[in-house]
This record gives structure tokens, C-alpha cells and sequence, in this order.
């Protein structure tokens, strides 16, 4: 017997191109919207106007007659049925939070909420029904401004008796994991340096290019529902908790699903009212929404207002770090709403060694559409303002903003580091990726070039913006989640089923969206069962195929689900390593396993890993008591996050007198561990660097002050384009993680955590000249006009300053 | 209804439509030509891109009537002969997508991009594809894709495989 089967040497490694790109680019995809089913009838919503009342009739007679028209659904129709949306996370004992209802019964607390759901023969006559539907609203006190919920005031629940969710509190003194900040205020304030700054997270929303859209057939014995979302596993679990339906009779598929960014981590009101729909037809159901109903009512993200107080020596040494944060949790908690500011309480100290530490974060309902995780989670919130505040200092205390960062940073030989947040830093090499990035920006060169145009009073002045950024990777270990009061754990499973014919299926629980896990774990498994890439085929994203998952987020599906993949791969070795010895008459001890070959020392002898399959098939000739198969589960619970880091350098030009920021160079050095593919890591940092750009420069949820939103439509929320975007230089360093048999870190949300500070450290850094210190976001050209104006130095540079006069009184400008 | 007489992907169709259906939902919900998708409803995002008589409509921006007696290409249309169009290529080679809502829309726009320019620069691109929004990529590998389709189309070696 001979292994013949021909495979390239390390998969690992590879910029293999996606083998999931061919039904892409052929739009031969199975998105949700495409599903078409017999007798399908569409549901259409109708949404509350306005942002805060009591419902005090609903009429729908003349939408029950209209065309098509098959059922009209209240909240007091499914009252009994709905239960109350699930928010997974309780940060505290004390937690507040209303009742959810997927259809607003009794009071509406956003505009957009669903009132009432029409269901049609088609889904144009289901749209066409929802004006003749007539609510009477009875208004209530509209809750809009987040420091003024806090405080007091209107509410937005009466019934709670305040606008706060929950106060969640670490502090490094009494946890042990440092001093006490205030001894370290106390110090600073006198002989010190205090950098005190209030920064605005503004409200984003994911804007996932496909809309949402779910199909519910409830015909057959199990109920079936596709939907377009991240997570099938937790969806399914949470919808049998809610409406009492058999786990076991619900099967959620997650079919192609184009972009989550968090924005599909959820349970929607619009996938239960589709469910309780086909439930009460018995008819396969449809929704898809639109734009503009995905904008106003998918849940936003971000929005926070940070009370920031950095203590330090005069020569930049960081003495302790004291956040006070509100969160807006807008009207309701979702799944993990609650969480996601307390995920960025880790990450407040980054890659520094503070000595203290406290946090402290207020959860504060308004009338707003409810926040949840959007890509990064709590962690890009602290990196903006660590890497805002390092910038600050460095201008405070006069040093290198680089410099500042190198002298409080965790050294190379100093890991595996403890922070004062508590976690436990396996690796890190923020000096080589610093260093790698400073040479592509030519970081020196810049710097002489700001000062000559500085010096020269030029109007457009150059701004230079660093952000030292770390992460963690990898959600979660379980215990660490159980401590956090989260509803779940943070394992991962993986099956490998090993077919008579030696091609291999890999059942994985992450859900891809756009990340490339059919390919990547293709590789991964190529390398470890010896076997070519093509002869892999990845099973994802439903229930009875991957009985068990946790699906796709937080940068966890490589550094969890792949690992649990490579469990599995290695349990099956383990199998078919008994089987061949026994085919050739060896001991198991005797084989070698390389190449996809199993090989007696010694001798030519051996068997491939396809023979050993098929043998196992036939299973006419198996060792006595051993079971012919060779297929493995693994279900990992990983023992620590990962914390990729990377240095990202952004050079800006600021037109002083327009306020227009353009980008012109961009160079990141990322540090994400080993790397399975680096077409699809490149691919994922350029587009979280645009992510977070968006953020620093375009992005913000707006409501009006009757609570409207007036982002309403792409036309208003400005997800960047082509022309807005610069070209990208992209490198990396590679320092394995330690705590992983791949030694990876996860990258999906590195470049939106690193670049909204370093954009923003640009634009600030262009103005220092005119003593700004501060641009909230987004830094669109009318917010820097007016920081160089608020700070009253209007007219720094003199010539530009009269040709711009000049040019609007000849009326050309 | 309003009757149309429309070639799609090279078939054609005659059918009866409400004048108000957009070109999208026909081709969707009619055809069943769900390779084209629906990404916003204002004409923004540029996912329903097809070609109407070889040159980039939204199709969400139009009604099926004005399809009347034009030829409609859509992404399905695109690979002849068991080979992909080269824009198609070259989007795989580049990774030009991620999850792939956009791209229908995006390859659309790029081959019309180089029908107006077949030898753009990179600005030219980033303008060409303004009304094209993705989330995913960040736009540079989509813009390498175009760049490499059409130094593969004016070498004259651009090659489609099988698919």
C-alpha cells in the first residue's frame, strides 16, 4: 500500500483564493430574500412615527380589506405568544430592564418600533396595507440626550422609576490588581500632569449591506426558519426559551449572509413576529426589510459619553487611569447590550503597564433605537480614548507621542504580562510592529515636513496620528464570561466526518458572513489530515448540519472554532492511527503520521489517511473493539483571549480653511499571530480600517429632538464610497500566541479598534497650531472649521486668510 | 398590468407587469433572477447594478415597463460558455469580496467602467465606482481587481476559466 495522493506542502500560510467566491460572483447565492417557497405569504411592517407614547387604538379594518391582504397582527393579537425579546446579559444583580415585546403592545419607546405586522399574498400588497392601518398615539415625555437621562429627569420606562439600567465598577485597588487611582490623581495634581478630556462616542449603526430578512416555513415536523444572521446556534436557543417551542423542533439556518459587523448578532422582533405569523397561517412567511427600516431599527451601535482623568510624572510615566463612562442603551436591551461597554473595560489600559486603575460604567436608557454590538464592541470605545489621552500627554508633558507610548509600554521580554485590568498578555511585540510601521510612514520625514509647513503657515496644515492599539481576541473563555454574568459559554464545536471515498467534511458551529471559513479551515485541515484543500468541504450555519455552535463574533472563530477544528482533525488521526497499524501489521506506536500518511519507522511501508477511510468503511478487517468510523467532535473552551496589537500611522491634510480632512497616507503593522490566509487577513484589515475611518470622519446615528431619526437612508448616513477612501499600506509582524495549538489571534476587528483614534490623533495634530485639542466625531469639515474658530485663531495664516476673502467677494467661492 | 417584451441574459421574455414594478423585483420575483439583490431603497448602494443594452442601470431605479424592448444583462448573464467574464476573474484573484452582496452590483459597475475607460487610473476607478457601496473590503482590492481586468483586457490576455 501507497500514499499516492498528490497536496502542495503547507496549506497554512496560503493566499489561497476563496472557494467560496464562485456562486458569489455568479449571483447564484442563497440569501435569505432569494428563498422562495410555496404558498409564501409577506410580511410587512408598520412602525411607530414617533419615539415615545401610549398606544391607544389600533384600527385595522381597512388594512384587513385591503387586496391580498390575509391577516393584520397587533401586540395585543400575540400578547400571550410573544414573551419578551432575550437580553443574554445581566451585568448586574440589580439590573433594570423593561419588558421587550417583538410587537409594541401597550407603549412605543422608538420611533420605528414595530405596532402592528401585515401579512400578504405578495409583498407589495403587504407594503401597500400599511398606511390604511390607523394607530392613535397618546405622547409621552421623549428622552433623547444620554447626560440628561442620567441625571434625572423625564424617563423613558416610568415604570422602572429611572433612566439607568445598572452601574457596573472595577477598580484595580480592590480587585488587587493595582493601586488606588485616586492616591494617583492626588499626586499628579500636585507636580504632576492631569489630562482631564470628556470624549463622544457617537452613535453608528452596522450598515450591513443585505437587509435583514427571515423565512419561517412551519410546515413539516420541525419548524424551519432562515434568517439572515450571525448566529444561528444562540438564535434557535433563544427562541425555543422564549416561546416555549421544543429546541429540538426549531431548525435556524443562517443561509449566505451578506455582512454582520455585530449588526446580526442578535434576536430580532422581526424574526419572532415571522415566526408567530407562519405559526398562526401555517404558511411559510417572509420578511424582508428595507433600508431605511434597517437603519431606524436594526440596532445601532458605540454611543458613549467618556469622563476621563489621566494621571502621570512629568517625564510621561502613566500613574493611573480613572474612566467614567455612560452608555446609551437607547430603548430596550438586546442580547448583549448591556455587555458591551463592560468588554471595553478591559481594554482602557491597552498595551500599557498602568499601576491603577478604575472604571466605572452607567447603563442609561433613551428613546433611541436600541445599541448592541457593532464590530469591536466595547473595545474600540477604550482604544480611541487611551490612544486620545496618550496623544494629549505627549503634547502635555512635551515628548514624541511615540515616545510616550514606548516609555509606558509592556517591553517585549516582559510577557506574558498581568494588566491592571486583570487580564494575563500571553505575547506581544509592540516594539518591532512600532518600529516596522515608523519605516513604511516614514513617520521622521513627515514630522520635518509638519514643521516646515507649520512654520510656513501653510492652510493646509499636515497632521500625524499614532494609535498603539491592542485587542481582545478569542470570545471567551467560559469561566471568564460565568464571572461576567454573561448568559453563556464561550466554547466552540467542530466535527470531522472522514467519507469512504477520503474526501472530508468539517462541520464547524462559527457562522460565516463575508469572513472565508469554508477556505481557511479547508487549509487548516489540508495540513493536518494531509489531504488536498479541494477534497475539504465546510458545512456551517444550520441547525441539524452543525448541531451545535456559538457562532460568528468578536474575532473568535479562528482563534475558538479553528482550534476546535484542529481538536477534531487530531482526534481523527488518533483513530485512523490504530486502524493502520493494524493494516500494516504494526504497532500504533511504530507510525509516523506526515503528509497525509501513516508510515512504519523505518520501512517504505505505509498507508494514506484515504486508504485508512475506506478500510473504515468496509470495516471487514478493524482491530477487535474498535468502531468503524473515524469521525470526531471536539468542543473547545479556550483557556485565555487572545490580544492581537498592531502600530497604525495615519498622515492627514486639513484644509484650515474649508475644514476638510483628507487622508493621505495610512500604514498599519499588525500583529495577529500566526496567519492561516493573507489574502482574506488583508482583506479584513482593510476593511475595518474603512470601519473605523467611517467612524472618525463620516459615520453618526441622528435623531431629531422629536426623536426621528433623521439618518434615515443612505442618502443621509454616510457609509463611505471609493473616491472617500485612501490606498492602504498594510504589514505585519508575527508574534504566535501561546495560548493556542495555532498560535493565532483573530484579526476580523483589529483595523476598526486601531484607526478611529489615529485618524482622529491626525486631525487634532494638523490643529495643534491653533490650540485644539479636541474634534468630536465624526470630524466632518464644518466641525474642524468650527474648533479652529472656537479656539479663536482665525486667521493664523495670514495670506491664505485674505485669499479666501478675496475669492467670496469676486463671488467665486 | 402593462405588457413588456424583455431579453434577459440572452431568453426572452414577455410578460404582463404593474407599471409601478421596479426592474429589480422583476427580474427577482418574476424571472427568479435572484443574483441581482436589493440593497437600499434610494439609489444609493448600487447592489441591483445590471446593464440595460450594455451600459450600468440601477435596477431598483427603474420600472420593468422602461425595460421594454431593451436587453438586460445581470450577473448571471455574465460567464459564456462555462468561461467567467474576465471582471468576474479578476475579482476572485484579488479577493475583491467578502461576503458578496455587493459584488453583482460592483462587477457590473466595474465592466462598465472600463467600457468608458478602458485603461483608468486609480482615481478614475474610485470615481468610476462611487455609487457602489461595500462594507466589507475597504474598496482596495476591488479597485486592484479593476485595475488587473483591464490590463488584462488591453494586453488582450485576459483569460475567463472554466466555471
Amino acid at each position: 500500500m501507497t500514499a499516492t495522493q498528490e497536496r502542495p506542502g503547507a496549506e497554512v500560510g496560503n493566499a489561497r483564493r476563496r472557494k467560496e467566491d464562485q456562486r458569489l460572483i455568479t449571483g447564484r447565492t442563497r440569501f435569505t430574500d432569494n428563498i422562495t417557497l410555496p404558498g409564501m405569504l409577506h410580511l410587512a411592517m408598520v412602525r411607530s412615527p414617533v419615539a415615545h407614547a401610549r398606544i391607544t387604538s389600533i384600527d385595522t379594518s381597512a388594512a384587513s380589506a385591503s387586496p391580498g391582504v390575509i391577516a393584520v397582527l397587533t401586540g395585543r393579537d400575540v400578547a400571550e405568544r410573544q414573551g419578551s425579546l432575550p437580553c443574554a446579559w445581566p451585568i448586574t444583580e440589580d439590573q433594570k430592564a423593561p419588558p421587550h415585546p417583538a410587537i409594541a403592545v401597550d407603549t412605543v419607546n422608538f420611533a420605528g418600533e414595530v405596532v402592528a405586522c401585515i401579512i400578504a399574498r405578495s409583498s407589495a400588497e403587504a407594503r401597500d396595507a400599511i398606511e390604511l392601518v390607523d394607530v392613535e398615539y397618546d405622547d409621552l415625555p421623549v428622552v433623547l440626550d444620554l447626560e440628561a437621562a442620567a441625571a434625572g429627569g423625564d424617563l423613558t420606562h416610568p415604570d422602572l422609576g429611572t433612566n439607568v439600567s445598572a452601574t457596573w465598577v472595577f477598580d484595580s485597588a480592590e480587585m488587587g490588581t493595582g493601586g488606588n487611582v485616586e492616591d494617583a490623581i492626588r499626586e499628579a495634581r500636585d507636580g504632576g500632569v492631569l489630562v482631564e478630556r470628556k470624549y463622544r462616542q457617537q452613535r453608528l449603526i452596522p450598515a450591513f449591506m443585505e437587509p435583514r430578512s427571515t423565512v419561517v416555513d412551519p410546515t413539516g415536523e420541525q419548524i424551519t426558519m432562515w434568517s439572515a444572521t450571525q448566529v444561528p446556534h444562540i438564535l434557535r436557543l433563544m427562541l425555543a426559551m422564549t416561546t416555549g417551542i421544543p429546541e429540538s423542533k426549531l431548525r435556524v439556518i443562517a443561509p449566505d449572509v451578506g455582512g454582520g459587523f455585530g449588526g446580526k448578532l442578535q434576536v430580532t422582533p422581526e424574526e419572532m413576529i415571522t415566526l408567530l405569523a407562519a405559526q398562526q397561517l401555517g404558511k411559510p412567511c417572509k420578511y424582508t426589510e428595507t433600508r431605511s427600516e434597517s437603519l431606524m431599527a436594526a440596532h445601532h451601535g458605540r454611543d458613549q459619553v467618556q469622563k476621563l482623568t489621566l494621571a502621570a510624572r512629568r517625564d510621561g510615566t502613566v500613574t493611573g487611569l480613572k474612566v467614567e463612562l455612560l452608555a446609551d442603551m437607547g430603548a430596550y436591551l438586546g442580547l448583549v447590550t448591556p455587555g458591551v461597554p463592560i468588554l471595553g473595560a478591559f481594554m482602557f489600559n491597552a498595551i500599557y503597564k498602568f499601576p491603577t486603575y478604575h472604571f466605572a460604567c452607567t447603563n442609561v436608557f433613551t428613546n433611541k433605537a436600541w445599541t448592541d454590538a457593532y464590530r469591536g464592541a466595547g473595545r474600540p470605545e477604550a482604544t480611541y480614548a487611551i490612544e486620545r489621552l496618550m496623544d494629549e500627554l505627549a503634547h502635555e508633558v512635551g515628548i514624541d507621542p511615540l515616545e510616550v507610548r514606548e516609555k509606558n509600554w509592556i517591553k517585549h521580554e516582559e510577557f506574558p504580562f498581568t494588566t491592571v485590568a486583570g487580564l494575563e498578555y500571553d505575547s506581544g511585540n509592540y516594539e518591532a510592529a512600532t518600529a516596522k510601521a515608523r519605516e513604511l510612514f516614514g513617520y521622521d520625514e513627515l514630522r520635518a515636513e509638519q514643521k516646515r509647513r507649520r512654520d510656513a503657515g501653510d492652510p493646509v496644515q499636515l497632521g500625524i496620528g499614532i494609535s498603539t492599539f491592542t485587542e481582545m481576541c478569542g470570545l471567551a473563555p467560559s469561566r471568564v464570561l460565568g464571572s461576567l454574568a454573561y448568559g453563556a459559554g464561550g466554547w466552540e464545536h467542530a466535527s470531522i466526518r472522514m467519507l469512504a471515498t477520503g474526501k472530508v467534511e468539517v462541520v464547524t458551529g462559527s457562522s460565516p458572513h463575508g469572513q472565508g471559513h469554508e477556505t481557511a479551515w479547508s487549509q487548516i485541515v489540508a495540513d493536518r489530515l494531509g489531504v488536498p484543500f479541494d477534497d475539504v468541504e465546510v458545512l456551517h450555519g444550520d441547525t441539524q448540519i452543525s448541531h451545535k455552535g456559538m457562532d460568528t463574533y468578536g474575532s473568535r472563530s479562528l482563534t475558538v472554532g479553528g482550534i476546535a477544528v484542529v481538536k477534531a482533525a487530531d482526534k481523527v488521526i488518533e483513530k485512523a492511527r490504530t486502524i493502520a497499524a493494524h493494516m500494516l501489521e504494526a504497532s500504533p506506536d511504530d507510525l509516523e503520521f506526515t503528509g497525509g500518511r501513516f508510515g512504519v519507522r523505518g520501512t517504505d511501508k505505509g498507508v494514506a489517511m484515504g486508504e485508512v477511510a475506506l478500510a473504515t468503511f468496509a470495516a471487514h478487517d478493524l482491530p477487535d473493539g474498535v468502531e468503524p468510523s473515524l469521525d470526531s467532535d471536539a468542543t473547545f473552551d479556550p483557556e485565555n483571549f487572545s490580544f492581537p496589537h498592531g502600530t497604525h500611522l495615519c498622515a492627514v491634510d486639513v484644509d484650515t480653511e474649508t475644514g476638510e480632512s483628507k487622508i493621505r497616507s495610512y500604514v498599519c503593522v499588525d500583529d495577529i499571530g500566526t496567519v492561516v490566509n493573507p489574502l482574506i487577513v488583508e482583506g479584513q484589515v482593510h476593511g475595518g480600517l474603512v470601519q473605523g475611518i467611517a467612524q472618525a470622519l463620516f459615520e453618526e446615528a441622528v435623531y431629531d429632538e422629536a426623536g426621528t431619526l433623521v439618518t434615515g437612508s443612505f442618502v443621509d448616513y454616510l457609509v463611505p464610497s471609493a473616491p472617500d477612501m485612501p490606498k492602504f499600506v498594510t504589514d505585519r509582524t508575527e508574534t504566535p500566541s501561546t495560548t493556542n495549538d495555532l498560535g493565532v489571534k483573530g484579526v476580523g476587528e483589529a483595523g476598526t479598534i486601531a484607526s478611529t483614534p489615529a485618524v482622529v490623533n491626525a486631525v487634532v495634530d494638523a490643529l495643534r497650531p491653533y490650540g485644539v485639542d479636541d474634534v468630536e466625531m465624526p470630524c466632518t469639515p464644518h466641525r474642524v472649521w468650527q474648533a479652529i474658530q472656537g479656539h479663536g485663531q482665525t486667521t493664523p495664516p495670514a495670506p491664505s486668510s485674505a485669499q479666501s476673502v478675496a475669492g467670496q467677494e469676486g463671488g467665486v467661492a | 398590468m402593462a405588457k413588456i417584451t424583455v431579453k434577459v441574459d440572452g431568453t426572452n421574455y414577455s410578460d404582463d407587469v404593474e407599471p409601478r414594478t421596479l426592474l429589480v423585483h422583476y427580474l427577482r420575483e418574476r424571472l427568479g433572477k435572484v443574483g441581482t439583490v436589493v440593497g437600499c431603497d434610494t439609489t444609493n448602494c448600487g447592489a441591483c447594478t445590471v446593464h440595460l443594452d450594455g451600459r450600468s442601470v440601477k435596477s431598483c431605479t427603474m420600472f420593468a415597463v422602461q425595460a421594454d424592448g431593451h436587453e438586460v444583462t445581470t450577473i448571471e448573464g455574465l460567464a459564456g460558455d462555462g468561461r467567467l467574464h474576465p471582471m468576474q476573474q479578476a475579482f476572485h484573484e484579488n479577493h475583491a469580496l467578502q461576503c458578496g452582496f455587493c459584488t453583482p452590483g460592483m462587477i457590473m459597475q466595474a465592466i462598465d467602467v472600463l467600457h468608458d475607460n478602458p485603461n483608468p487610473d486609480e482615481e478614475q476607478v474610485r470615481d468610476g465606482l462611487e455609487g457602489n457601496l461595500c462594507r466589507c473590503t475597504g474598496y482596495q482590492n476591488i479597485v486592484k481587481a479593476v485595475l488587473s481586468a483591464a490590463q488584462g483586457s488591453t494586453q488582450g490576455s485576459a483569460q475567463g476559466r472554466t466555471v
